[in-house]
Order: C-alpha cells, then structure tokens, then sequence
C-alpha cells in the first residue's frame, strides 16, 4: 500500500466582515494509489473546502490556510509549492470534477478545445495532436458522435453529457488522483447511477485514486473502499466501506444512516431528519460539535472533545461513547453491529 | 486523562437549543428599510435630496432677496458676499434663481416619471397579464417605439407645440414610457404564475382586481428603485433641451435653462455657469447613489 | 443567421417610415405654412413661385407621397431658408465632421473605459478600482455639456488646444487637435458607462465555477485572463454599446454647439432655429437612420460574439 497523499493537521478558515469562520479545523487522512475514498458530511461540513484545499485552490483572501497544515503529495508539501509547482501538478497529477455541470464549464469555449487545454499545457502536444486526444477522451467517456460533440458549446450538451465532459477534462492527462466534488448531487438519479459507473470504470482502466466528496451515503456504499465522515470541520468517524456500513461507531454516522431513504421503509414511516442544524463555525463549540443534536449526548460531551479510539488499523472514531466511564447503548434499529466495549 | 464519571449520564439533546433560531422575523419592508439605513452613501443621498426638494419648494418664500427682483446695482456680482451666489446679468439673486429653478427641474423629475409610471404599469400589467395576441401587438408597438431615437422626437414635438412645462413633460413622457412598460410587462409575466394569484384566481377575482391588487403592489420594489433613476434622466434631458433652447424660456427658469444663460458669460462670470450646474450633477449623483442603495436593500435575495 | 439579418433589417424599415410620418405630421401640423415667416420679406411673386415649387398649396397627401417618394429615392429636398442648398449637400460636408466626432468619442470611451474596468475588476481595492468608482460617479452625474463647457473652460486656449473650431479637412492629422476636447467631452459619459459596466462584469465571472475548473486544470494567470474572464467578460458590453452609441449621436448635438464643431448636429440646431422645415424634416430622418443602423450592426456583432445565440439561429 503506497500513500500518494497524505493531509497532516489541514486547518483553513474563512476571514468574513462577522468575523473567522473555522471551515477545517485540524483534520488528518491519506490516501493510497490507486483506491476510493469517500469523505461523506452534511452542507458546510467543510469537505469542500478541504477538496479544494489539497490542490491549493482556496481563494486567500479571504480564505486561510493555517500555519502547520500539511499536504504531501508523494511526499513533496503541496501548500509549500510555487505558483509553476502547483501549475504543473495541477489538472495533470491532481485533478478535480465539481459539483455543478452547468456552472462549471467555460460558455465561450468549445468541449474539444477545453479537453485539448489541459493536453496543450502538460503534455506539450499541439493543438491538433490534443484535439485528436479530447475526440478520444469524448469517446472514452460514452459520448456519442464525438468529433461532431467536440466543436460544440457547453450549452449544447445535456445535464449528464455535460458531467462526462468534465470527467474527459479531468482525466485527460491520466492523473494520480481525481477529485470528484459532489459529482452526481446536480443531476437526475437515473444519470447519477451511470456517472458513477462511468467513473468506477474509468478508475479501473486508467488506475487513478479517487477522492469523492459527497453527502449522499447510497452513492457511496458500490464505489468507495474507506469513507470518513466528517461533521463541522473535523473528521469524527473513518473505516472501511464495510466497518462504516456494518459497524459504525458514532451517532452521527448512525443519523446518517438511519436518513438514506430505503425502500423496504414501510410507507407509515416519516423519512428520517436529524433535528437542528450544524453549529456556528463563527464560534465552534468546545466539545463535541454533535453535542447539541446528538440523542446519546452527556454532561462531558459538552465539555472537551472526544479523543480518538482506534478499533481497527482502519476504523477509527472520536465519540465519548467509546470511554469506559460510558454506559452502553443500543444502536438505533437496522444499524448493524454493536457499540465498542472496552470495558 | 481523570474524568469525572458523573458526567457519562446520558441527556440527550435539548430540543430548544438545537432548533434556536436567534433573530426576530421581520417583513419584507422592514428588513428593506434596515438595510437601507445601514447604507452610509444612500442616507446620506436621501437626506441631501430631501434638503434639496425642502429648499426648493419653501426657499424662494424665505430667501433674503426674491429671484425676479432686479437691481441694475450689482449685475453679475460675485458670490460669498451678500448674495450667496452672486447675482446674474439683470441683478437677480442667483440663490435664489437656483432655487426656484429647482422647483421647475424637480416638478419635471418627479411629474414626468409619475406620470410615465402610471401609463406604463397600466400598459405593461395588460400586456403581461393577458398575453397571448394582445401582448405581441403591443409589444410590438413598443419595440418600434423604443428603436425610434427618442430625443429626435422630443425635439420635434417641442418645435411643433407651444414650448412650456406642459409640453417638455409631456414629450418626455411619451417617448420614455417604453422602458418601464416592458420592466412592469415582464414582472407581471412572472407573477402571474405564482400561486397566490393562482389562489385569486380561483377565488373568482376580475382581472383589474388581479392586476391591481395582487400584481402591482409585488412589483413595487422594482418600480421605486426604477423611479429612483428615471427621475434624474428626466431632469438631466430638461437641461439638456433648455440648453438647446428648447426646454423652459423666460421668465421661467430651470437648472438647464439657468446653465444655458450661464453657457454665455462663462469667460467672465463663471459662476453663474457653475452654481446651477453644480445644482444639477450633485442632485443626479444622490438620486443615482440612492437608486444603487434602493436596489441593493429592495433585492430579496440579499434579504438577510 | 440570414433569416435574423433580414427580419432586423425589415424592422429598420418600419421604423425608419414610422419616423418619416411622424416628422412629417409633426412639421406640418404648425399653424401656417413654412414660407410664412418670410411673407414680410420677399415679394408676392416669388413667395407664389416658391409655394409652387415646394408644392405648399397642395393637399397634404400628395405632399406626403411626394415627400416618401424622395426620401426612398435619397433626395433629401432643399432648404427653404437658403434656397438652392440642397440637404444632401449639407449631409455630405457635415456629416464626416459628426461621424469622426462620434466615432473618435466612442473609441476614447471603448479602449479607456475597458482598459480602466478590466484593471478594477481584476485588481480589487486598488487605486485604479477607487479612480473607477469616482469617473463612474462623475460620468453619471455630469451632463455631457457641462463636462464640455468644464473642459473648455479649463482648457481652451491653453497647451495649444484651440477653444473651438474644427479646422481644415484636409490635414487630418493636425486637426487632431481641434477634434480633442469636443471628442474627450463627449466621450466621458461613455467611459464611465464602460468603466462600471465592465467592471462588474468581470467581477461576475471572476466568480464563477468555470474559472475554478481552470485553475484546477493548471492553467497559467495570462491565458486564464485572456481566453476564460475576458472573453466571458467582454460579450455583455455590446449589449451597452447601441444604447452608448445613442447617447454619443444626441451628445453630439450639443458638443457641437459649444465647440462650433461643423457637423450634422449643429446643423440640426440651427435649423430648428431658424424654422427651416425641410431640412429639420429631411436630417430628423437621417439621424434615425444612422442610429438605427449602428444599432443593427452591434445586434449583429452581438450574434456572432456570443455562442449562445449562434445556436437558435443554425436550428431556425
């Protein structure tokens, strides 16, 4: 197993005219050739702005990215690199898909032309080499009538043949890692199930490892190999697809669950919601950031956070449920496995 | 780490904190005002205006030395003395000709728009709300209108009838309305099929009632920051045609027609060139800057 | 494409008669006929020769007709006031005055008000964003007339610059100096529209996600500048530029006024004053036509620069 990332201590905040907004506050991970990792949290969890932190993208000012943090990518620190460095890394080791298809795409730029960019810049071909090579990205991406599609605009494209365009751009120079932000959460269920197939096979065939942001559990559950779950800014939960799925440890990874709509759900039943709302990054709160929703929560909860119980070499959690001063509890139904006990 | 094991009892989560929601609702309007007056630069454009608008209105009746008194004495004096600024070529108050000047540049504004207002809604809120044939005829009418260069027709009109307020106001508006016709026209086109008029609808109301009720007091916001510029475009082109020549004669007298008197002794006695021109650019700039802090506090979006 | 070219260009048409009509019910709705101010003047005789040869007795619509039928044919009559000055003689010594006026406000206003809003937009709180806000502020705010009366005032007669006066034809190059300040008055309103205007439109599309996927594809600071904001950011200001052009032809009337400039505007003014009907009649409809046939060439600029409009056109 070779780490080709690994994120050490990443902090970053937000500076705004309220005052500093603590979107990431202290996070490790890492990442090994060739694998899917999913980091999965609800809106303003702060997994995008750790995606686009790792390829330096974040906007300084008014962002930050805090002193300490530390981004190794094949061992070299990204956040230490020079504008050429991280130019050179950047669509051509690292590569990253955003999360609206619409948005995302130059309007005044034919498909082909954006494809060939990349190709143009890191590889050294010229224009017409590349453009041969975005036809060949198109097709491998499923799009028909290929050559036709490459000399059109975005706005040509539908929602979904918009995606694979942004996929074909990504994997265009056969990056190290992709980064999918929220690929499939702007489009139809029925495109989502294929954009992912389409990544997983493109992963297979080209080798990649894939990053996949997303807040969706049942888009994660036939793609990933380890997922983390993050919660306002910290990472309180990571394991393997299946220690997350058959044994979660943390409430919130149990609420996350719980809320995936299922069909074998009895149609009396209301879709499960998490009651409340995140907390104010202007201010994060002392202890355990899911204290104030958490239905297991305890006096201690509020008071310091919860320290890291390692269960496995690869699950790992940070819940004071897991202290031996804890009582036992039961998992909510339908989640499967039982609570650590250490004791 | 020593931790106290009282603190391992299970609580659970306190409903009333997790669903905090810490600020009061407040309306639409109210949240519009607040906004505003956070706005240095628009408060500070509305208190002028409205300094401007009193002065203007109450000055003349109050002033030191009337604008139509003539003394032969003191023609084209200088200003900071005893008259404020100075006086023009037959020894009038300058200050005080600015000021009932003022009167007649503002009447305009706000008369002209008005006027254009309540034709254009009525035009704009028929065509959008019945659309269909009625809508393309008259909107083709306007199309053509407004590829017409209105100030060609204004000049026209202003050599035809007889020259005076009346005219120059009603010139104006008959080339301006457009504009705000197609503003209200596409409102109504999106309210239309929004529910609560859905709802009136159903409830069995008549179209004027929809229209006027319902259709007309939603566009507001959009109307009042549209006013809120037209106004000074309206005073901008009276100056413009009075210094032509075409706007407002004597003895009347408007900021245009009173920069146009000043246009010919402005080697020698420029200030009475550059008070009424003054007068003009800063009451555009506040109607302007006020117009850009009405947008900014009437935009739901930004509604915080 | 050809379809929409000739759908505007039969929409000119219309208007342009539309304009015609109006000008002439509007003329010839004043009391009296045109010749009447001369009644003192001239004796019986010649003012009967003179009503016969500009058809005055006759019904309006014949003179209607007649009056369509020239204009079609290009003629646009003769002055009444100084008989035997033909209107298209007018329009052709004064008509390259206006459109070099216009056409040097208008670049003045495009190459200093974009270069001045591309530099705000990209570089915010700068210097030159704060110098953007304030000539947006004074352009708004300053009639064009009184930023002319203001330039030549202060500059009339000073470093070589002439107060007023266009000069000779035929040097074109050391009338350039007589074209400056009328040009730079008229064309101010046009920076500051373009300076604001351009400034936020980069503002907007500094914004957007495509340019984040740019920058994650590698892509360096002067084609990311060049091929992704400016050409996203520039599309929209031609949408500004029928209605700036509007503006410049109306400014123009009066620049002309106060610099004595030689051109159509003036000319336009004049007329008015001294009642001369056919000409105000016959230079009303040209500057229609001038201004209705720049506004067709920016829509069409306009359709070959954004690609979204290509599209609806190649599926008509």
């Amino acid at each position: 197993m070779d780490k080709i990332l690994e994120v050490k201590n990443l902090r970053v905040s937000y500076h705004t005219y309220a005052g500093e907004v603590q979107s990431v506050r202290g996070i490790d991970f890492y990442l090994n050739k060739g694998e899917t990792l999913a980091i999965v949290g609800e809106s303003g969890c702060g997994k995008s702005v750790t995606s686009k932190a790792i390829m330096k993208l974040i906007q300084t000012p008014p962002g930050e990215i805090k002193e300490g943090s530390e981004i190794l990518f094949n061992g070299q620190d990204v956040l230490k690199m020079d504008e050429n460095a991280l130019r050179e890394l950047r669509g051509s080791d690292i590569s990253m898909i955003f999360q609206d298809p619409m948005t995302s795409l130059n309007p005044t730029m034919t498909v082909g032309k954006q494809i060939s960019e990349s190709l143009v810049i890191h590889r050294g071909l010229s224009k017409a080499e590349a453009f041969e090579e975005a036809v060949k990205m198109l097709k491998l991406v499923n799009i028909p009538n290929a050559d036709k599609r490459a000399k059109q605009y975005p706005h040509e494209f539908s929602g979904g043949m918009r995606q694979r365009a942004m996929i074909a751009i990504a994997l265009a120079c056969n990056p190290k890692i992709l980064i999918a932000d929220e690929p499939t959460t702007a489009l139809d269920v029925t495109i989502q199930a294929q954009i992912m197939d389409l990544m997983k096979d493109l992963q297979d065939k080209l080798g990649s490892a894939v990053i996949l942001i997303t807040h969706d559990l049942g888009v994660v559950a036939d793609f990933a190999d380890r997922i983390q779950v993050m919660y306002s800014g910290l990472i309180i939960e990571r394991g393997t697809v299946n220690e997350i799925f058959y044994n979660p440890q943390h409430p919130y990874t149990w609420a996350l669950l719980k809320s995936v709509p299922r069909l074998t759900t009895e149609h009396k039943d209301t879709l499960y919601s998490i009651k409340g709302t995140p907390p104010d990054l202007l201010c994060p709160p002392v202890g355990c950031p899911f204290a104030a929703r958490c239905e297991y929560a305890m006096a201690v909860c509020k008071e310091s956070m919860p320290e890291d119980t390692v269960l496995s070499p690869t699950h790992s959690v940070n819940c004071w449920l897991q202290h031996p001063y804890a009582p036992k509890v039961a998992k909510p139904d339908g989640i499967g496995g039982t609570v650590n006990e250490s004791k | 780490m020593l931790l106290d094991k009282n603190k391992f009892e299970l609580i659970g989560t306190i409903d009333a904190e997790a669903e905090k929601i810490n600020r009061p609702a407040i309306t639409y309007w109210q949240d519009a005002w607040r906004r505003l007056k956070k706005n240095p630069v628009a408060m500070l454009s509305l208190g002028f205006l409205i300094l401007v608008i009193l002065s203007c209105v109450f000055g003349p009746y109050i002033v030191p030395h009337k604008y139509d008194t003539q003394d032969y004495n003191l023609l084209d004096k200088s200003p900071f003395g005893n008259y404020w600024f100075g006086t023009d070529n037959v020894g009038r108050d300058l200050f005080a000709r600015v000021l009932i000047g003022g009167r007649v540049s503002l009447i305009i504004g706000f008369v002209g728009t008005a006027v254009e207002l309540v034709f254009g809604c009525i035009y704009g809120g028929i065509s959008g709300y019945f659309g269909g044939k009625i809508d393309t005829v008259l909107m083709r009418i306007v199309e053509v209108m407004a590829t017409i260069p209105y100030l060609i027709i204004v000049i026209l009109l202003l050599i035809v009838l007889p020259a005076g307020m009346g005219t120059l106001i009603l010139a104006l508006v008959i080339t301006g309305w457009t504009s705000i016709a197609r503003l209200i026209r596409g409102q109504v086109m999106q309210l239309k099929s929004s529910e609560y008029v859905m709802a009136a609808k159903a409830l069995g109301a008549s179209p004027s009632r929809i229209i006027l009720k319902h259709l007309i007091p939603n566009t507001i916001g959009v109307i009042i920051v549209y006013m809120s510029m037209d106004i000074p475009a309206y005073i901008f082109d009276e100056a413009f045609l009075s210094f032509l020549g075409l706007g407002i004669q004597p003895p009347n007298t408007s900021w245009g027609a009173l920069v146009f008197a000043g246009q010919g002794v402005m080697t020698n006695h420029p200030h009475e060139l550059i008070f009424p021109a003054v007068a003009i650019s800063l009451t555009i700039l506040a109607f302007n800057l006020l117009g850009d802090g009405l947008r900014d506090a009437l935009d739901p979006k930004l509604r915080q | 494409m050809t379809k929409y070219i000739l759908k505007r260009i039969g929409l000119m048409i219309v208007t342009l008669w539309v304009v015609a009509t109006l000008t002439f019910v509007l003329i010839n709705s004043i009391p009296g006929d045109p010749i009447m101010s001369k009644a003192r003047v001239l004796p019986e005789a010649t003012i009967k020769v003179i009503r016969e040869k500009y058809k005055l007795d006759q019904p309006m619509y014949i003179r209607y007709g007649d009056y369509i039928k020239n204009l079609v044919t290009g003629n646009m009559g003769e002055s009444i006031i100084y008989p035997g000055k033909s209107v298209n003689d007018i329009i052709k010594a004064e008509f390259p005055v206006t459109a070099r006026l216009g056409l040097q406000a208008i670049t003045f206003g495009l190459a200093i008000g974009l270069f001045l809003g591309i530099v705000a937009g990209l570089k915010r709180n700068s210097w030159i964003d704060y110098l953007v806000i304030l000539i947006a502020i004074l352009g708004v705010s300053i009639p064009s007339f009184v930023m002319a009366l203001l330039l030549q005032f202060g500059f009339g007669g000073k470093y070589g610059l002439p107060t007023v006066g266009w000069g000779s034809r035929t040097y074109f190059f050391t009338a350039f100096k007589y074209t400056l300040l009328p040009s730079l008055a008229l064309s101010f309103a046009s920076i500051a529209n373009f300076a604001r205007f351009t400034k936020s439109s980069i503002l907007d599309v500094v914004n957007q996600d495509y340019i984040l996927t740019a920058k994650a594809k590698g892509v360096s600071q002067i084609p990311l500048t060049l091929k992704h904001i400016l050409r996203n950011a520039l599309v929209p200001v031609l949408s500004v530029l029928g209605p700036r052009i509007a503006g410049v032809l109306m400014g123009s009337i009066v620049i002309e006024q106060i610099f004595a400039v030689p051109g159509i505007g003036r000319e336009l003014v004049n007329s008015i004053s001294n009642r001369d009907y056919t000409v105000i009649m016959s230079l009303t409809v040209f500057f229609a036509l001038i201004y209705i046939v720049a506004q067709l060439l920016v829509d069409i600029a306009y359709v070959i620069v954004d690609p979204k409009i290509k599209l609806t056109d190649s599926k008509e």
